[in-house]
């Protein structure tokens, strides 16, 4: 029985392209230096079934790209007093091909790391003069999942040293805690144990290079907060809140162990 | 109505106490194996197939295969498959490992079923809330440990 289940257990060897064009890196036989638990690093993407695996090689059977479609109608339509839109000063999305790899990043303007999120609620304050997204609304989750897109196949590359040290060391000691009356740290599961099945759940390398994530279980779009908040309570832990200092520092850490991974997002999962 | 529920708390008060269990704290783990029952009875063996299978409850098949259980789905493989625990390891190491197997064990995987102290960030169950932490309760009370540990037994290659 357990020669089947382990056969069962190993990520799936295909590849990923998007359109018949975008090639995504979603396995490298090499992980960074300093993620001293990795050799290999692999997609969510590998750990999912077959059929969920095919939804992301062609844009029309990606759900989550209607959240695409949504934020490219929102980017056009001015909000706020100033009267003005994201095109009216980005021009077109595909401007931002670029930013969605590098994030989150130092703010040497604001004096701290800051999120996708962070950086499109800058612009809504202090720019459009509109009212901030919430963390997981739809327009907010919407609109990263835009901005990922036009940045698919790009490899992610987040910075960790100079002014982000300090939030990767705080990042990758959440990493290694473990929380919650079952003490499990993410390390135990995403580190220790991926491949393996938690029940019906294929362990994934929990890396965040595919998000947002159209979860088939919800049926909608899923930020990078709201799985770790998730993933926290799972352990029968008090969990943090999307966009607590602790989340924006883990997150750093989490898409540093995906450095050289393609930016894949909105992707698909269940 | 008021007469019913005193009546009701005085019966569970008298469950609770009849046997005199042994609280998690007070449990003395010797090379990980715990040598006395935790409630002084017998385990019932049927009642611990169905802790170790019921997510709600000790959820083992999470992370634990047991051929003897063809009708649980979805067992996981993060632990050694339990076939031949019962050849593999005495009563009390298997009280032990149940109870808390990082005596056993260290720094394993598996999650402390009878401990109720040292946590970090305990939540109110899956609520993802805080918990007051004097009001933990272990995630098995004491029968059902003993009850795990008599399916255990039966599990022999
Ligand atoms: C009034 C002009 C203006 C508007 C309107 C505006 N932005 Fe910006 N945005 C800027 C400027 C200026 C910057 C900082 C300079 C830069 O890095 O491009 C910026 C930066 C950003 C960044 C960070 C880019 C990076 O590489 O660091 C993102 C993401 C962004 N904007 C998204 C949006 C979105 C989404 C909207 C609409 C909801 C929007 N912006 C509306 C002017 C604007
Ligand atoms: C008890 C096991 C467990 C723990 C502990 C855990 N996770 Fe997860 N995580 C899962 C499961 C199950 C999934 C869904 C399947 C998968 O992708 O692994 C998941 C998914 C994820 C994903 C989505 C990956 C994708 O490609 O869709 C991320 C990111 C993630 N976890 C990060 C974390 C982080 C960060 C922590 C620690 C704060 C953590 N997880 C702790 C079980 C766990
Ligand atoms: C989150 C994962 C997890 C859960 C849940 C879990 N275990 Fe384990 N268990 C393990 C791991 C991993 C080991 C291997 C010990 C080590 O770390 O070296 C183990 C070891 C064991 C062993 C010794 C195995 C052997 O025969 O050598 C027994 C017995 C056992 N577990 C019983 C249980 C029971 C009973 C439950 C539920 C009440 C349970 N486990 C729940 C992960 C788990």
């Amino acid at each position: 029985a357990l020669v089947g289940l382990s056969a069962m257990a190993d990520p799936a060897e295909d590849e990923l392209v998007i359109n018949g064009d975008i090639t995504i890196v979603t396995h490298t036989t090499k992980a960074p230096d300093y993620i001293e638990g990795l050799s290999e690093q692999y997609s969510g993407w590998h750990f999912r079934e077959d059929d969920t695996r095919d939804m992301e090689r062609d844009d029309f059977d990606n759900p989550g790209m209607l959240g695409v479609e949504a934020a490219r109608d929102s980017w056009a339509e001015a909000d706020g007093t100033e009267g003005k839109s994201c095109a009216s000063c980005h021009n077109e999305p595909e401007s931002m091909a670029g930013v969605r790899p590098v994030m989150p990043k130092f703010n040497t303007e604001k004096g701290e790391m800051y999120t996708l999120e962070m950086y499109i609620n800058q612009c809504r304050t202090e720019r459009m003069g509109a009212e901030a997204w919430g963390w997981d609304d739809a327009a907010m989750v919407n609109m990263t999942a835009l901005i990922s897109s036009v940045s698919r196949g790009m490899p992610v590359n987040v910075a960790i040293d100079g002014p982000a040290a300090p939030y990767w060391e705080q990042g990758k000691e959440m990493y290694y805690t473990r929380y919650g009356q079952l003490e499990l740290s993410c390390a135990n599961c995403h580190e220790q144990n991926y491949g393996n099945h938690i029940r019906a759940d294929h362990l994934s390398q929990g890396q965040t290079n595919a998000f947002p994530t159209y979860r088939l279980k919800t049926a909608s779009l899923n930020s990078i907060h709201n799985r770790f908040k998730g993933c926290i309570r799972d352990t029968r832990a008090e969990t943090f809140k999307p966009g607590s200092a602790e989340f924006i520092a883990l997150e750093l850490y989490v898409a540093s162990r995906g450095n050289g991974l393609s930016v894949e997002g909105p992707s698909v999962r269940n | 109505m008021k007469r019913q529920i005193a009546a009701g708390l005085l019966m569970s008060l008298a469950a609770g106490m009849s046997f005199a269990e042994t609280a998690p704290g007070d449990v003395s783990y010797q090379e990980g194996a715990v040598a006395q029952s935790l409630t002084g009875q017998p385990g019932d063996a049927a009642e611990g197939a169905k802790v170790m299978s019921s997510r709600a409850l000790g959820n083992c098949v999470a992370c634990h295969t047991v051929s003897a259980m063809p009708d649980v789905a979805f067992q996981g493989n993060v632990g050694p498959t339990l076939d031949g625990a019962g050849d593999r390891w005495e009563e009390a190491q298997l009280r032990g490992i149940v109870s808390n197997a990082k005596m056993t064990f260290e720094g394993t995987v598996m999650p402390s079923f009878y401990k109720t102290s040292g946590f970090i960030r305990p939540g109110d169950g899956y609520t993802g809330k805080a918990i007051d932490p004097a009001a933990i309760t272990p995630i098995l009370g004491a029968q059902q440990i003993e009850d795990v540990v008599a399916y255990l037994l039966t599990l022999k290659e």
